[in-house]
């Protein structure tokens, strides 16, 4: 089977010492949809600088689509598109020159990257804005317009670097359908990213690493398995003391129109209901305390994603 | 990558580039023609006669040459040396260095970017001379393999200067307090016969000097040093500067983490 991506005892040790990636094997099948998760400073930027040749590696093998970046790097970089964390396109320059020129470095003529670049600028809801210089952009935009660079090569395989930061809800919600038919469509996708939400709704397959070392690489479904506890908040009808008719429940009242419920994998919720409702109290909304997800990370690596953990001086 | 595929990475690099200094001229090709016309009139027309003559030829035929050719080295340099920190600082190199784009490509797209620039830079400055002096071009083609070589050596040096500045004030040092005396002390203003034996002797270990002299001797036909040893001089840099570019394009020094 050839994979997307094939890492083999990676390891990056920078120059002052910094041992930010330890031993690392990963493999991401053709056409997935992969989550990179793990705390600030853990080595998801220094796996994806790797790969896009932007970091140097200090041991170990990476293939895309069977390419070795270390033999086959002029093949291995035209599998793939990269769209970095930070802007780094030249703000100077207009919208459509950046995608033009981009084109121009993997060897596609002016006249067919033109008409990639309209297509791609008119899915990604920039072409009014072609003409316009990049500084002008929103920082929706900006991140629109390096989604829109890294696809203008038709690459196999798009590897994002959180996406999303920073980007208001719609557009979020917009980029995610965007990813998600480009996907559909055969491109495999990496990403990383700290809105959990967004690695649950979107991602097959799902690696958390910490501390430069891989401490979790399964479906997201044998992940969200093992979480062997939910807390749910229920929003109440009417004001009344629930709580203490729910004794054999984990939880507490947060108010006298909110509970706070946790069930273990052998509970359920219509015992829940059930009690609740013999009580007569009405239950008008439900909701997951924290996303799923976020339970399972902060269980696996003891903190929440946002959390800001540096690690002496990686650079992600 | 394909012949036709790298030729296409070539242009984009080089139209990019030429795109870059057009758009920014009033920074770019402004100044050297303002700073030489103040060399012709102070130097040339203001003082130059009260020199008298020098290597046969009147002051301001003298220095004409040298003011050319100092404009081709410096913009040549400034070219490459900005634009290229320039896509560092800003990160844009990494659109580039992520593509498939071979090295030599990069290297020949900025490179040929600063020498455009030079020698635009030097087409000005030799019309705003023929304002102020009559200029016989002794022999055309020494003229045009000299500037050629020249501007093709200082964006090298141009290019090995940003990749490994770190600071903006970095791009400055070199220009400031290496090249503008080395091209003040290579000739531009005076011929090396008037220095005594030693100061002689030293300037010979200039490099600019043999791009001056050389361009000098195509231009007015005649010079201080051996034409074909400062040819020669000018060539055994270029082939240093590309292999050292190249070496350190493909180790990353600078470039990558």
């Amino acid at each position: 089977m050839t994979y997307a991506l094939e890492i083999n005892n990676l390891g990056k040790t920078y120059a002052n010492g910094f041992n930010a990636l330890k031993q690392i094997n990963l493999t991401v099948p053709e056409g997935d949809f992969f989550a990179l998760l793990g705390p600030n400073g853990a080595g998801k930027s220094t796996i994806l600088g790797i790969i896009s040749s932007l970091i140097r590696k200090t041991q170990g093998q990476v293939s895309i689509f069977g390419h070795s970046v270390d033999k086959e790097l002029s093949l291995a970089k035209h599998c793939m598109g990269v769209v970095p964390q930070e802007f780094n396109f030249n703000i100077f320059e207009q919208v459509m020159d950046v995608i033009l020129n981009q084109a121009g470095y993997y060897g596609i003529p002016r006249s067919e990257a033109m008409i990639r670049g309209e297509q791609l600028l008119q899915q990604l809801g920039l072409w009014d804005k072609r003409h316009a210089i990049c500084r002008q952009l929103s920082g929706g935009m900006k991140r629109r317009l390096m989604i829109a660079r890294a696809l203008i090569h038709q690459p196999r395989m798009l590897i994002l670097d959180e996406p999303t930061a920073g980007v208001d809800i719609e557009l979020r919600r917009s980029m995610w359908e965007f990813l998600t038919k480009i996907n559909q469509q055969g491109t495999t996708i990496i990403l990383t990213t700290h809105y959990l939400e967004e690695a649950e709704n979107l991602c097959r397959n799902i690696a958390i690493i910490d501390l430069g070392e891989i401490i979790q690489n399964t479906s997201m479904q044998m992940l969200l398995r093992t979480l062997n506890r939910e807390t749910f908040i229920l929003d109440l009808t009417e004001p009344c003391a629930a709580a203490q008719y729910l004794a054999n429940f984990a939880g507490k009242q947060i108010n006298d129109q909110q509970l706070e419920i946790q069930l273990t994998r052998k509970q359920d919720l219509n015992s829940v209901f059930s009690i609740l409702s013999q009580q007569g109290v009405q239950v008008s909304s439900m909701r997951n305390k924290a996303n799923r997800l976020e339970e399972l990370f902060i269980n696996l690596v003891g903190k929440i994603p946002s959390q800001v953990k540096h690690h002496q001086k990686e650079s992600s | 990558m394909t012949a036709y595929e790298m030729s296409v990475a070539y242009w984009t690099i080089l139209h990019k580039e030429i795109r870059r200094f057009s758009r920014i001229w009033v920074q770019t090709l402004l100044p050297p023609a303002i700073t030489m016309m103040l060399y012709f009139i102070i130097f040339g027309n203001l003082i130059g006669p009260r020199i008298g003559t020098m290597g046969g030829f009147n002051y301001m035929q003298f220095i004409v040459p040298g003011l050319i050719m100092m404009s081709v080295i410096t913009n040549s340099y400034s070219n490459v040396v900005s634009s290229f920190y320039g896509a560092k600082f800003q990160g844009n190199i990494e659109e580039i260095l992520v593509s498939p784009t071979p090295n030599w490509v990069i290297l020949a797209g900025f490179v040929t970017g600063g020498m455009i620039r030079g020698l635009l830079v030097g087409v000005i400055v030799t019309l705003l001379s023929l304002c102020f002096t009559d200029l016989q071009v002794v022999n055309p083609t020494l003229v045009i393999v000299v500037v050629l070589m020249t501007s093709v050596l200082f964006a090298l040096g141009g290019f090995i200067n940003a990749t490994f500045a770190k600071s903006f004030d970095d791009i400055s040092i070199v220009p400031t307090f290496i090249l503008t005396p080395l091209t003040y002390l290579g000739g531009v203003f005076y011929s090396i016969d008037l220095l005594p034996q030693f100061w002689a002797w030293l300037s010979q270990l200039n490099p600019i000097l043999y791009m001056v002299d050389a361009f000098r001797y195509g231009i007015l036909g005649v010079s201080d040093i051996n034409i074909i040893r400062a040819l020669s001089i000018i060539a055994v840099f270029i082939v240093l500067l590309t292999g050292y570019c190249l070496y350190l394009l493909q180790s990353g020094n600078g470039l990558r983490k």
